[in-house]
């Protein structure tokens, strides 16, 4: 029962603070929602034994990329936004794509059936450390989408540097 | 001990990716869109740690480490386009960007 209950509290609060950071007039506000709804997913995450996976959620995703969405935020001048309206006029529209989605993808999970279980059982992951598992697949296994990930990481670096320097023009 | 079922974790996930797919289809702000892409990211990665989980395979963990990497490259990229677009038109308005160029 308590695992239910545990599940239960996190995916209310994941729902509750995802809508919260899509209807909010603020944008700041929205920030932190998101920040508060990343903390939410870490801890599903530590559930479900990923140990590293939460400490890169939190140590990535709410402190560096939502650092970098609030200076974005704080650097543009938005007291418009406070005035404007938040929605486009069709939000409706919106509603229904996003509720069809949902119910798609609600209908074919009823005829989901899960495949063979893997070698990495919870057991081998406690015995080894999940950190020390993980990098040992993702050093021989992945080697290679590695490197192109550390690639595509610079070239976001260069790409963000070119175009928020002032006066580049193309 | 009544375990979480994986299907529980899996319309969790998909709640979490229509509300990302409601805030980017819906909101006028650029910044709110791309916090909704983010959104969606995150749900599919609930969805991929829970099938690492109960399929007891390291490799859906492994997705998410290469998903994060990207969302964090695509957020740096995203957010100096944005800066580029503001400096040009002074509005953070999708609907106010009408114009290829100029």
């Amino acid at each position: 029962m308590l695992p239910r209950l545990f599940f239960g509290y996190f995916a209310a609060a994941i729902t509750l603070i995802s809508i919260l950071v899509v209807t909010r007039r603020n944008p700041v506000h929205s920030v932190i929602w998101m920040l508060l709804l990343f903390f939410h997913i870490a801890g599903m995450y530590l559930f479900l034994d990923a140990e590293f996976i939460a400490a890169i959620q939190v140590i990535v995703y709410a402190g560096a990329v939502l650092v970098l969405f609030l200076f974005v935020v704080l650097l543009l001048n938005l007291r418009e936004e406070l005035r404007t309206e938040r929605f486009i006029g069709s939000w409706p529209a919106g509603v229904f794509i996003a509720a069809a989605l949902f119910a798609g993808i609600a209908a074919a999970l009823r005829s989901f059936v899960l495949g063979p279980a893997g070698i990495y059982t919870i057991d081998f992951i406690r015995k080894a450390t999940d950190t020390k598992a993980l990098g040992q697949v993702l050093f021989t296994e992945y080697l290679l989408p590695f490197e192109v990930v550390s690639l595509v990481l610079l070239v976001a670096v260069i790409g963000a540097i070119v175009l928020a320097k002032k006066g580049v023009r193309g | 001990m009544m375990a979480v079922p994986l299907n529980w974790y899996l319309i969790l996930s998909a709640v979490v990716f229509s509300i990302g797919i409601f805030g980017f289809l819906t909101r006028k702000n650029i910044i709110i869109m791309f916090l909704s892409i983010e959104l969606m990211l995150n749900g599919v990665n609930i969805s991929l740690i829970a099938f690492s989980h109960y399929l007891q395979d390291l490799r859906g963990q492994v997705f998410v480490f290469f998903i994060i990497a990207v969302a964090a490259a695509e957020a740096a990229i995203g957010l100096a386009i944005i800066m580029a677009l503001f400096r040009n038109k002074s509005t953070a308005h999708v609907d106010e960007m009408s114009e290829m160029k100029g």
